[in-house]
């Protein structure tokens, strides 16, 4: 049964670490979680890519969040990386899958999913 | 929508956008009937808006997004014989004691009832995407209970934020754990 005192545990665990949240050096991934978002399949994608960034120990560096809608819906789920220095990439219709090749690809490899993207998807 | 609980997640984020700071839902299933209830204390809307988020058509919409949401989760509830109810007190008008109450009737027998599918994993991305916000959740099933209530958790946790990964984990676990490994909507 899950109880309080591992909840007092994570507390504990928490005070050593420094949080260093909303750096200027973050990677951001932000995903559409409007009506649009939603029913086209995002809840799994957000989470996908909460448990990939924390199971890989990237949360120092890497923020997941969600936000409205982002204006394509017909494009939905639609996930929004940035980065310091370089270009917005735009990746649409996720899933959890593509969320994990995202992950391993492009926010540990530095190597844009260039056949998720937006600019592939309206150029074919 | 897929599952009801894309709906609740969908719905419970208007809660959300109106500033609320303490967002509840309750499922209630007794028998063949299911009645999902949204509880907000945020700025809350107008007579004539509550009108508009019923009809996404609504003529005079001129000043206001109007979104597909509420229209959505009317479509769920009524396709299975039951309805939609919207009270709402707004800000202006209630200073002391504004917010929406949004209740959805079900009847669970219905061919067209969409099964209410993964209700922690949206009760966790709720909390997630707003964390400085309380919640509380009640799924009561015929008289057996899944329940949290984030005030209760953030007591615990002093300053950690409720969107801390292990906190969400836990989260899940708790309430999975309220539903046992029989259940079918886990």
């Amino acid at each position: 049964m899950k109880s309080l005192a591992e909840l007092a545990a994570i507390r504990e665990k928490m005070k050593d670490k420094v949080v260093l949240r909303e750096g200027t050096n973050d990677t951001r991934i932000v995903v559409g979680m409007a009506t649009c978002g939603i029913a086209a399949g995002a809840r799994p994608v957000l989470n996908a890519f909460v448990e990939g960034v924390n199971r890989e120990g990237l949360a120092g560096s890497v923020t997941v969040s969600q936000t409205g809608c982002i204006g394509i819906c017909q494009y939905e789920p639609v996930v929004e990386v940035f980065q310091p220095g370089k270009e917005k990439v735009t990746y649409v219709k996720m899933t959890a899958e593509k969320a994990e090749k995202v992950i391993a690809d492009h926010i540990k490899g530095g190597k844009v999913v260039e056949e998720y993207t937006y600019n592939t998807a309206v150029n074919a | 929508m897929k599952e009801l609980s894309l709906n609740v997640l969908d719905i419970a984020k208007n809660s959300v956008k109106a500033k609320a700071t303490l967002i509840g839902i309750s499922l209630v299933e007794e028998g063949n009937k299911l009645t999902l209830t949204i509880t907000d204390n945020g700025s809350g809307m107008k007579p004539e808006v509550v009108a508009t988020v019923m009809n996404p058509f609504y003529t005079t919409r001129t000043t206001r997004k109007v979104g597909m949401g509420i229209p959505l989760l009317i479509l769920a509830a009524e396709q299975t014989g039951g309805s939609v109810t919207i009270e709402s007190r707004h800000e202006e008008d209630h200073p002391a004691d504004h917010g929406t109450v949004v209740t959805a009737v079900f009847y669970t027998d219905h061919i067209d009832f969409t099964p209410i599918g993964d209700i922690v994993s949206s009760i966790e991305t709720l909390i997630m995407g707003s964390p400085e916000i309380d919640f509380t959740f009640l799924h009561d099933r015929n008289g057996q209970t899944a329940e949290l209530d984030t005030r209760q958790i953030r007591e615990v946790l002093g300053d950690v934020p409720l969107d801390t990964f292990e906190v969400i984990q836990w989260i899940g676990q708790f309430l999975r754990e309220q539903y046992g490994s029989a259940d079918e909507t886990v």
